[in-house]
């Protein structure tokens, strides 16, 4: 089933037209990677999606209701969260505020306190350093502040934009395992990431951006191996 | 001598606290909605008159005319913020620091109309006896306002590090964007932010007029801009900030006034604003840009 289904969406920015009626969807389950270029429009497509800037046109559906009008900070009570690029932690907030933020919307004392409890097991620095202002933390750790930040929300959907941005190779590699996790335990991954090659590694389903357009989609291990994305994309 | 001192610390003290209440209202609002908010200073004007007009028009026993005149300051601030400043959220700077100074001048307006340009008499409702301290007078109303401000300034600090409410106005105040993607309505919080702000005002307007007992159309615009200066003193967006810019304007002004001389005491106020913003540009407490990774 899929729980998302964007269709026909346009979207400027200014007298510029971001995303030229761009469709895609999303199901239950899956990891979908929207790659492509800078400026391809990836992120203003999520942008979208969770409510941040409106649609020119076209239709957003989660769980088969239109969100195309839904303010962003009625999106994520919905269950879908959203990992923004450049984490974007609240660095004067500490650790632990910045995850009980993430958890805002939600009333169930108890079931905060369980999600509190997955996300330390999940990410036990994050325990360590709970005290902490967020803004002392390494930028690895601070990506691993906003997963943890999205997913106290008890997502079912959550988008990730570019979480290995900036990142040594060793956090990269963290970071990818720790989405491949927390899509096994139930939650569906929307991921748009310049690092085309980990991206589809770990991804169902793919779709190419190119300033605004979507020009290619698939399989993603089949996308792999086109001969187009790996030119433009894969190069070593 | 020593009295003497004492006796002007503790007038200080006073002023500045009444100062640090209004200050917490520039800080506060600049911290959530970026912006000066210049028409603060007449929410106190606002304050002065509702407390006159509940008292000696509509003869209200005096803690609800004090509750009458928050309300009605709280109310009034939202008001402006959704109808001349909400709708300029995404203009530029200039244009929403044009239309606060605006509406500064259009409250005044409007007092002016009602209530004429003829100073008004009024007499402190804060009935208190002042105590003596070995050879110190402290007088009720310095009592009652330096108990009043410690209470709020304590119960404001633990409502801001302490509450949900309190942690999302921080969070809006880092970063409106991600803020909202957590479910915060950043509109209601902005909201809030100058219902807490326009409260405090009233409570400084209730305090001054009970110290000044005159009523003019232009009483808030001087406390105001003192007010202002205490908040980019103690740094601006932060709240222990402004509550220790407020205090320490009230002192300097205070000895300034008893012993170098009444006329230079504003200049010398704004003579330690410049020095202060020369060594720390972003204020005693201000936070420092974070640089963007």
């Amino acid at each position: 089933m899929s729980i998302l289904k964007v269709t026909d969406m346009t979207v400027n920015y200014g007298v510029i037209q971001a995303v030229k009626g761009i469709s895609f969807e999303v199901e239950q389950g899956e990891i979908v990677a929207l790659i492509g270029a800078n400026g391809a429009g990836k992120t203003t497509t999520l942008h979208t999606v969770t409510g941040m800037i409106p649609a020119k046109s076209g239709s957003i559906q989660f769980y088969g209701t239109d969100i195309t009008k839904v303010p962003a900070h009625r999106i994520v009570s919905m269950g879908l969260a959203h990992v923004p690029e450049g984490r974007r932690v609240f660095a004067q907030l500490t650790v632990l505020e910045n995850l009980k933020m993430g958890a805002y919307t939600r009333k169930d004392k108890d079931g905060i306190e369980k999600s509190l409890e997955e996300i330390y097991k999940r990410f036990p620095r994050l325990e360590e350093r709970k005290s902490q202002l967020a803004g002392t933390l390494s930028g690895g750790e601070q990506q691993m502040l906003a997963m943890g930040r999205a997913l106290m929300s008890k997502p079912k959907m959550i988008v990730m934009d570019e979480p290995s941005m900036g990142l040594s190779p060793l956090y990269v590699s963290e970071i990818f395992k720790i989405i491949q996790d927390i899509n096994e335990s139930g939650t569906t991954v929307l991921l748009v990431e310049q690092n085309a090659k980990k991206a589809l590694s770990i991804a169902n389903k793919a779709y190419v951006l190119e300033t605004g357009n979507i020009v290619l989609s698939g399989d993603a291990k089949e996308l792999m191996n086109d001969d187009s994305v790996k030119k433009a994309y894969l190069s070593e | 001598m020593l009295t003497s001192i004492m006796e002007q610390l503790i007038n200080g003290l006073r002023t500045g606290s009444i100062y640090a209440l209004i200050a917490l209202g520039y800080t506060m609002v600049y911290g959530i909605a970026k912006m000066i908010n210049f028409a603060h200073g007449d929410i106190i004007m606002v304050g002065a008159y509702t407390l006159y007009i509940g008292i000696a028009l509509l003869h209200l026993p005096v803690l609800p005319a004090m509750l009458l005149t928050a309300v009605v300051c709280s109310v009034l601030g939202m008001l402006i913020e959704k109808i001349a400043y909400k709708p300029l959220r995404k203009a530029p700077p200039l244009a929403v620091l044009i239309t606060a100074i605006g509406m500064s001048y259009f409250l005044q307006s409007v007092a002016l109309l009602i209530f004429s340009s003829t100073p008004i008499p009024f007499k402190s409702v804060i009935e208190v006896e002042g105590i003596q301290v070995g050879t110190v007078n402290i007088s009720g109303i310095t009592i009652v306002t330096l108990a009043v401000t410690t209470v709020i300034m304590v119960g404001l600090t633990l409502f801001i590090n302490r509450t949900k409410a309190g942690s999302a106005m921080r969070a809006v105040s880092e970063d409106r964007g991600a803020a909202e993607l957590m479910g915060i309505n950043v509109n209601r919080t902005i909201s809030m932010t100058f219902a807490i702000g326009s409260a405090l005002a009233a409570v400084a307007g209730i305090l001054y007029i009970c110290q000044y007992q005159s009523l003019r159309p232009t009483l808030g615009a001087l406390p105001g801009i003192k007010a202002f200066v205490a908040a980019v003193l103690g740094g601006i967006g932060s709240v222990p900030g402004a509550m220790l810019g407020g205090i320490m304007l009230g002192l300097i002004e205070s000895l300034s006034k008893a012993y170098i001389s009444t006329e230079l005491a504003d200049a010398i106020v704004f003579g330690v604003l410049v020095v202060v913003l020369l060594v720390r540009p972003s204020g005693l407490l201000g936070k420092k840009k974070l640089v963007k990774v």
